[in-house]
């Protein structure tokens, strides 16, 4: 068996991941970090403010990368859903719930950076145009989700309902994306696509850069989560008594 | 006698519902007097003007819609859940996503059906242009299916919960966007005069895709809450 498959065989038993995720967590917030630290120095004092909006066009560098993990955390949820349901796989389960808050986090985000850069710019808290609409209703579907989970008694049983939901609600994902060409709205549309993308480098820099730091977040705070989760569930298992005992 | 084919199980099974529905006939029309109320409600509370109340039509008689459906979705599984027979309709060997399936033709049949019959006199009380009635008519007609369709996969993951009803109308509500955001729009554009073929057809496709995919979601929870 190559060394791969059997990486990703021994991800399934619980106290290897355990171990694991614990030393990859440390590396994940140091490379959170150091780009933050570099995207929010480029994007809030080096890059130019905008000629129309101009310093509150800055938002953007939390509003835009958040507002991406929120749709890329449920597609991942719904993918990882996918796996437990198919394969039965307890560590998929517990990563695909403990994706829920943090997606669910990233989405009041970026709704409230988003309606606090609306208001200057566009004189409103708030509309009701497609973009907007479609991440309240994200928000609604992970509430769901984690609502769900949190209704059944059994945690395998209520990670398999939460994921059955999660890919239902997956249907709403392309809506989204699609949501700025099937109506005319009021919110920007797509500036950055497969072929090229219309905003200036200096610009464009900063956020790419916070968006990978996003998903450097994401990568800590979902493996945190999973491994207390798992403490949660095996707390009378043999190897959390171990290592229970090792730590003191 | 011939061993029982999908076919067979699945009218069986319809013909049990329609026949068990007419039997609580006062039972299925809450919903539908629950619709009545809703409408009511509205010029009540925004004010009789009918110009205002022409320009909210599509979008109120679609929410009341929505509600409606959703407080007939409740009971859809639990009864049989409660005493059994839902175990035996998983047991007996026969496909589950039929079985589902037939299950949502019934509950369309005496919950969806009707709102699609009493719209034209929603659409009376809501002062709606007649230039928009047909259309309303038409994606009441598209629309309500899907509503059952996808509510049955919340009326099957909530069943086996104690207090599942309040559940199930908060997991399905956001599913629910998207239609309500074609079909209002539909309506709205007939009545301003411009196309709404599209709006339509894609509330069609959406129709399809969930007669061919829900009934198979409806089953696997179905089975995920009788375990």
């Amino acid at each position: 068996m190559n060394r791969l498959v059997l990486f990703f065989h021994k991800t399934g038993s619980p106290p290897w991941f355990y171990r694991f995720a614990g030393k990859l967590i440390p590396w994940l917030w140091l490379l959170f970090a150091v780009l933050t630290a570099i995207g929010l120095y480029l994007g809030l004092i080096e890059a130019p403010p905008d000629y129309q909006q101009g310093e509150s066009v800055r938002i953007m560098y939390l509003h835009v990368p958040a507002a991406w993990m929120s749709m890329m955390i449920y597609a991942l949820m719904a993918v990882m859903g996918f796996i437990a349901l198919v394969w039965r796989i307890r560590i998929m389960e517990i990563l695909a719930i403990s994706s829920a808050p943090v997606g669910a986090a990233f989405t009041l985000i970026a709704l409230v950076t988003g309606s606090l850069w609306g208001r200057p710019t566009w004189g409103t808290y708030w509309v009701w145009d497609a973009r907007l609409t479609s991440e309240l209703v994200l928000l609604f579907l992970y509430m769901g989700v984690i609502a769900l989970y949190n209704a059944y008694d059994e945690p395998r049983k209520a990670a398999r309902a939460a994921a059955l939901l999660s890919i239902v609600g997956a249907i709403n994902l392309p809506i989204i994306h699609f949501s700025v060409q099937w109506w005319n709205t009021l919110h920007q549309g797509s500036s950055i696509s497969m072929k090229g993308s219309s905003i200036d480098a200096s610009m464009l820099w900063p956020l790419l850069i916070m968006a990978i730091a996003a998903k450097f977040y994401y990568g800590a705070n979902l493996l945190s989560r999973a491994r207390l989760r798992l403490l949660k569930q095996d707390h009378r298992k043999r190897w959390v008594n171990e290592l229970l005992d090792e730590e003191h | 006698m011939s061993k029982p084919n999908a076919y067979s199980a699945f009218v069986a099974l319809v013909r049990r519902d329609l026949l068990l529905a007419y039997r609580r006939r006062a039972e299925l029309l809450q919903p539908l007097f629950f619709l009545l109320v809703v409408i009511t409600l509205f010029p009540l509370g925004v004010g009789p003007s009918l110009s205002l109340l022409a320009k909210i039509a599509p979008g109120v008689i679609w929410i009341a819609a929505l509600l409606a459906t959703v407080l007939s979705l409740d009971g859809l599984f639990r009864s049989d859940f409660e005493d059994g027979t839902l175990e035996q309709m998983v047991l007996s060997g026969q496909s589950l996503a039929l079985i589902a399936l037939g299950r949502t033709v019934t509950h369309w049949l005496v919950a969806g059906l009707p709102i699609v019959l009493l719209s034209p006199l929603l659409a009376m009380w809501m002062n709606l242009p007649d230039s928009g009635m047909p259309v309303l008519i038409k994606s009441l007609a598209l629309g309500t299916p899907v509503l059952s369709l996808i509510g049955a996969i919340g009326g099957a993951l909530t069943v086996s919960l104690k207090r599942g009803g309040q559940l199930m109308s908060l997991l399905v509500f956001p599913l629910y966007v998207p239609l309500l955001i074609l079909a209002t729009n539909a309506v709205s554009s007939a009545v301003a005069g411009l196309p709404y073929n599209g709006q339509l057809g894609l509330m069609f496709a959406g129709l399809i895709a969930a007669l061919t995919l829900a009934p198979f979601a409806t089953a696997a929870a179905l089975k995920l809450s009788l375990t």
